[in-house]
C-alpha cells in the first residue's frame, strides 16, 4: 500500500472532524485539561488570551515552544498554535514542534503588511481569519485548509462575529445566484482567483470548513453563531475569563451541539456565574481593532 | 427504513450525504428520542472525548446499547470506532463497549502523520478502498468473534466486524466510498425484515418501533 501523508484531504479532513465543536484558547496545561474534560474538540495554545493581549499591548508574537509542548503533552485532543500574519518562520517552528494546526492570526501583531504565509509550502494545515468572502477565498488560495470569521477577539462582544459570518454567507448566496458570464467581474471584485470563484459559485459554499471566532462569551452566543451558519466555534477569552471556566466551557460545548433547541439552551445557560465582562466596540479605538489586520 | 447518524459533533453531515447518495434516508441523532424508528446507527468521525461528554449528558448511552442489542447495525468511523471499543489502551473508560477489541487512540502520531492510501477490503470485493486516516486509531487486539476486514501492510488492524457492529479507523465518508454504507443499509433492511436464509437469529427483545 502506497501511502501519502499530509495531503489536502487530510489537512481539510481534520477540520471536518472538528465540526460542531468548540476550540478553546488555553494558556497552561491545566487549562488545556479543563477544556478537554469539558468537551473541547481542540485547544489553541497561547501565552496570553486576546483580552490580555489587548490590555497589555506591545508586540504579540508566537508563544514559547516549551509552553506549547507542555500543552501538547497534557491532552489527547488536537493542539493549535498561532503564528503572526506573514511570519513563515514562526510557522516553520510550530510545524517542527508538531502542532496539529497553525492559526495565522490577526490576534498577534502582523509581521508582514503585504504578504500572508504561503501555506501550501507546509505539511501542517492552517486556519485563517476572514471578515468577508474575498478575504476567505484569498486565504484558501494561499493554502488555508480551514477558515474562521474574525469577529473582534478579546472583547466578549459578539457583534463583529455576527457581522462577519452574515457577510460571508450573504456573499456566498449572492455568488451562487450569479450567471457564469458574471463570475469574471465577481472574481475581480472579490480579489480572488477565477477558478476558485467558479467552484464556490457552483457549490454555494466554501471548499473548507468555516468556524466563527472573536467575541463568543456565552452558550447563547455560540448557538447564535451556529444558527447563522457557523460549522463550529472558537472561544478565546470567553471561557477562562468567566467566573466558573469549567462550567462555562461545558455549557458552550452543549450549546454548540444543541444550537437549535431553545429548551435545552435554556437548561445549559442556567447558573453559570458571570460571563467575561466584555467591552463595547465604541470604546475601542480604530488602531486597536484586530479584525482589520490581514487583507 | 432510515439510518440514524450521531450528530453531537464531527463529520456527521458527510455520513448523511453518503447515505443519501445511495438512496438511503438518514437522520441526525442528538437526543434519545431521535433514535425512534431508526434501523441502524452510524457514529461519525470527530473527537471521541467531546462525543463522550455529549452522549452522556442527555442519556444517549443506554438507548444506543439497546438498539445494538436488538440487532440493528452500528457503524463507527475513526472516533466512532473508539466509542465502540470494549477497551481503550491507556485505561480510558469505554463508552459503548459493543466491540470486543482494544483500540489505541492517535496510533500513528499527530496530524503531520495523517495519511491516505489504497487498502484491500476483501469482504467488499476486489476494488480497493481509498482510506483516509486522520489522527487515526488502530486495533491492537481482537476478540474471537471479531472478523478482521482490513489491515495495513504491517498487519495493524484498521477495519473490523463483530455481528451487527462494524468499525473502521479511516473515513469512507470522506473518500466517496459507499460500500460500507451499502453494507450497513443492507444489514438494517435485514434487521427490519429478517427473511429466510438471512442467517440472523431472531431476537426476541425488539425495541418498540414505529410501524412502517
Amino acid at each position: 500500500m502506497t501511502v501519502e501523508s499530509s495531503t489536502w484531504a487530510t489537512k481539510k479532513g481534520l477540520a471536518q472532524m472538528l465540526k460542531g465543536g468548540v476550540i478553546m484558547d488555553v494558556v497552561t496545561p491545566d487549562q488545556a485539561k479543563i477544556a478537554e474534560e469539558a468537551g473541547a474538540v481542540a485547544v489553541m495554545a497561547l501565552e496570553r488570551v486576546p483580552s490580555d493581549i489587548r490590555a497589555t499591548g506591545g508586540v504579540a508574537r508566537m508563544s514559547d515552544p516549551s509552553m506549547i509542548v507542555g500543552i501538547m503533552d497534557a491532552v489527547s485532543i488536537p493542539v493549535m498554535a498561532k503564528a503572526r500574519i506573514g511570519h513563515f518562520v514562526e510557522a516553520q517552528i510550530l510545524e517542527a514542534l508538531g502542532v496539529d494546526y497553525i492559526d495565522e492570526s490577526e490576534v498577534l501583531t502582523p509581521a508582514d503588511e503585504a504578504n500572508h504565509i504561503d501555506k501550501h509550502a507546509f505539511k501542517v494545515p492552517f486556519v485563517c481569519g476572514s471578515r468577508n468572502l474575498g478575504e476567505a477565498l484569498r486565504r484558501i488560495s494561499e493554502g488555508a485548509a480551514m477558515m474562521r470569521t474574525k469577529g473582534e477577539a478579546g472583547t466578549g462582544n459578539i457583534v463583529e462575529a455576527v457581522r462577519h459570518i452574515r457577510t460571508v454567507n450573504a456573499e456566498l448566496r449572492r455568488l451562487h445566484g450569479l450567471r457564469a458570464d458574471e463570475l469574471f467581474v465577481a472574481a475581480k471584485e472579490l480579489g480572488a482567483p477565477l477558478d476558485l470563484v467558479r467552484q464556490v459559485a457552483a457549490d454555494g459554499k466554501l471548499p473548507v470548513v468555516n468556524f466563527v471566532a472573536g467575541g463568543i462569551a456565552t452558550p447563547a452566543d455560540a448557538a447564535l453563531a451556529m444558527q447563522l451558519g457557523a460549522e463550529g466555534v472558537f472561544v478565546g477569552s470567553g471561557i477562562f475569563k468567566s467566573e466558573d471556566p469549567a462550567r462555562m466551557a461545558n455549557a458552550i460545548v452543549q450549546a454548540t451541539t444543541h444550537f437549535d433547541n431553545a429548551a435545552l439552551l435554556a437548561e445549559v445557560s442556567k447558573g453559570l456565574g458571570a460571563a467575561m465582562r466584555g467591552i463595547s466596540m465604541e470604546s475601542i479605538p480604530d488602531q486597536e481593532r484586530l479584525a482589520v489586520r490581514g487583507w | 427504513m432510515k439510518i440514524g447518524v450521531l450528530a453531537v459533533q464531527g463529520d456527521f453531515i458527510e455520513h448523511i450525504r453518503t447515505y443519501r447518495s445511495i438512496g438511503v434516508e438518514a437522520v441526525e441523532v442528538r437526543l434519545p428520542e431521535h433514535l425512534d424508528g431508526v434501523s441502524g446507527l452510524t457514529l461519525p468521525g470527530g473527537e471521541s472525548t467531546a462525543m463522550r461528554r455529549l452522549i452522556d449528558r442527555w442519556g444517549l448511552r443506554q438507548p444506543i446499547l439497546d438498539l445494538a442489542e436488538s440487532g440493528a447495525p452500528i457503524f463507527g468511523t475513526c472516533a466512532g470506532m473508539i466509542l465502540l471499543a470494549r477497551e481503550i489502551a491507556g485505561g480510558e473508560e469505554p463508552v459503548l463497549p459493543l466491540l470486543d477489541v482494544t483500540v489505541q487512540r492517535n496510533a500513528f502520531g499527530r496530524q503531520l502523520d495523517s495519511f491516505e492510501g489504497e487498502l484491500a477490503v476483501p469482504m467488499l470485493g476486489d476494488e480497493p478502498v481509498h482510506g483516509v486516516f486522520i489522527r487515526a486509531p488502530v486495533i491492537d487486539r481482537v476478540g474471537e468473534a471479531v472478523e478482521v476486514m482490513a489491515q495495513l501492510d504491517d498487519g495493524r488492524i484498521v477495519a473490523v466486524r463483530e455481528r451487527n457492529i462494524i468499525a473502521t479507523a479511516f473515513h469512507p465518508e470522506l473518500a466517496g466510498e459507499t460500500r460500507f454504507h451499502r453494507l450497513v443499509a443492507t444489514m438494517a433492511a435485514e434487521h427490519d425484515d429478517p427473511g429466510e436464509g438471512s442467517g440472523r437469529r431472531h431476537h426476541p427483545v425488539r425495541r418498540d418501533r414505529t410501524p412502517r
